[in-house]
């Protein structure tokens, strides 16, 4: 891929696309990653509520306990470990990344 | 003819009164000698309603700075004054609204650093800005001080450059001291500077990010942007400066040549003590000795073909610094600027001397000019040049 030159790129190195971190893949930089263990969920939402990057992602699944089950974007979620450690139940693991 | 109308101002009081006709939008000041009477004055201003400004009062120059930043992204012309500690301690601000492509414009009254402690002029705070991607000129009178922030906004906001400014003077030698100013009603500094935001700037209908991340893929690209506005705000500074001299009369140049049609030796200086080595160069003129003067008023960008020009002829430049760059070749952040300019084709070069002088506000007098002067025209004869710099005023 080429990459643009200085002619190209904008001034101040501004980005006119506001949200366009949604499309550069920052899970890379993960070495640990939560893994939500859904039996023991109690839905309390706290991992949602403390997550900065907003990667705990709550998803409407009518057959679940109260209907939500809660997921990982791993494109996204660079293995900070809050939510790790915000969890009350123990329902997160650590899990080293192998890739 | 434009209206003007003759004041008795100090070079503070000048800077503060051009930031006034320049009609800033934003003004985030803090004090600190000797360039607090102009931050009281801008204050007086917005107080007494003659500056219709938002004056934001901080807890330090590094606040001072980030809420100009603040400011200028949004798109208010921005402006603040400071010296010495201050600001080197806006320093690292000023590393990012130049990155960032904000036309800040500042006034320094420049003072020399701690330690030993000193509230005296020099220009050790601004020494090192140099590379910091700021334009940054010299200027030798009150006059001057109050045209040049004008200027500066005129180059700062120019979509070619796009880079934060300094009009930086003498600390006490020209901060504190009365002279007369013509100054310019603000409707016809606001024809030459007119309100017009060119920049990128924060707008909730059209929304972008500042101060984003540079990774190695980009960083380079960006920084050499910032070089290419600096290669650029070369001719237009010189096209600001020809332009004002147009409209108001008063032109300056980006180097200010005095009796160098025939000089076989000159000296280079700059701030209050260009006028010294003015009177200094017509005393050694009438000895004989044919030496000339180049002010320079334009330190970042460096005016590099004007000055090859103007020494075109000379045998040997002496360059008069003002800050001591410790540990370096040479001490003069100046004489480093004019050595490598030859660095290509040494063969175009004079030969150079540097001179520290005024260093923490030692007194230089006329008469040690002229003793450099005479001094130069010994290196002309073949006298050799010694390998440092050489300290004026210095006690041994
Ligand atoms: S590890 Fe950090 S980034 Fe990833 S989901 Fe948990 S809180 Fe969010
Ligand atoms: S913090 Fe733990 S229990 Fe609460 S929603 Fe997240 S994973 Fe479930």
């Amino acid at each position: 891929m080429t990459l643009p030159g200085w002619k190209e790129l904008p001034e101040g190195a501004v980005v006119r696309e506001p949200g366009n971190t949604v499309t550069i893949s920052t899970g890379e930089w993960r070495v640990f990653k939560p893994v939500i263990i859904d039996e023991k969920c109690t839905r309390c939402r706290l991992c949602w509520i403390y997550c900065p990057d907003g990667t705990i992602i709550e998803v409407d699944d009518p057959n679940a306990p109260l209907g939500k089950r809660y997921e990982v974007d791993y494109e996204h979620c660079k293995g900070c470990g809050i939510c790790w450690k915000e969890c009350p139940v123990n329902a997160i693991e650590w899990v080293p990344e192998e890739r | 003819m434009v209206k003007m109308v003759r004041k008795a101002l100090t070079t503070n009081y000048a800077v503060a009164h051009a930031a006034k006709d320049s009609d800033v939008d934003v003004i985030a000041a803090y004090p600190i000698t000797p360039s607090t009477p102009a931050a009281e004055k801008l204050a007086e201003y917005v107080a007494n309603g003659e500056l219709d400004a938002e004056y934001v009062h901080v807890e330090s120059e590094h606040s001072a700075a980030s809420a100009l930043v603040g400011a200028s992204a949004v798109g208010a012309r921005a402006f603040t004054v400071t010296a010495s500690q201050g600001l080197i301690y806006m320093s690292e601000v000023l590393y990012i609204a130049s990155g960032l492509r904000l036309p800040i414009v500042l006034g320094v009254a420049s003072r020399a650093l701690s330690a030993p402690l000193s509230i005296w002029g020099d220009m050790h705070d601004i020494a090192p800005l140099r590379d910091a991607g700021l334009i940054i000129y010299f200027v030798s009178s009150a006059q001057e001080a109050y045209d040049s922030v004008i200027q500066a906004f005129k180059v700062a906001e120019d979509p070619r450059v796009h880079l934060p400014a300094i009009v930086d003077y003498d600390g006490f030698i020209m901060s504190h001291v009365t002279e007369p100013v013509d100054v310019i009603d603000r409707e016809d500094v606001l024809k030459y500077i007119p309100k017009k935001v060119t920049w990128n700037t924060l707008n909730p209908k059209q929304p972008i990010s500042i101060g984003t991340v540079g990774d190695p893929d980009y960083y380079y690209e960006f920084k050499y942007q910032q070089q290419v506005a600096m290669e650029n705000a070369v001719k237009v500074a010189e096209e600001a400066d020809k332009e004002f001299e147009k409209m108001f009369g008063r032109g300056y140049g980006l180097i200010e040549e005095y009796r160098m049609d025939d000089a076989e030796v000159a000296m280079i200086a700059y701030g209050a003590h260009a006028g010294t080595a003015r009177v200094a160069v017509d005393k050694a003129r009438e000895e004989g000795i044919k030496v000339g003067l180049i002010k320079l008023r334009l330190w970042r960008p460096f005016p590099t073909e004007h000055l090859m020009k103007a020494l075109e002829n000379v045998s040997v430049v002496g360059v008069l610094d003002r800050a001591m760059a410790l540990g370096a070749p040479r001490q003069g952040p100046v004489v480093k600027d004019v050595i490598s300019m030859y660095a290509s084709d040494p063969s175009k070069a004079p030969k150079v001397a540097s001179y520290a002088l005024a260093i923490g506000q030692r007194d230089v007098k006329i008469e040690d000019l002229v003793a450099v002067a005479k001094q130069l025209d010994e290196f002309a004869k073949g006298k050799e040049i010694p390998n440092k710099t050489i300290c004026i005023g210095l006690r041994e």
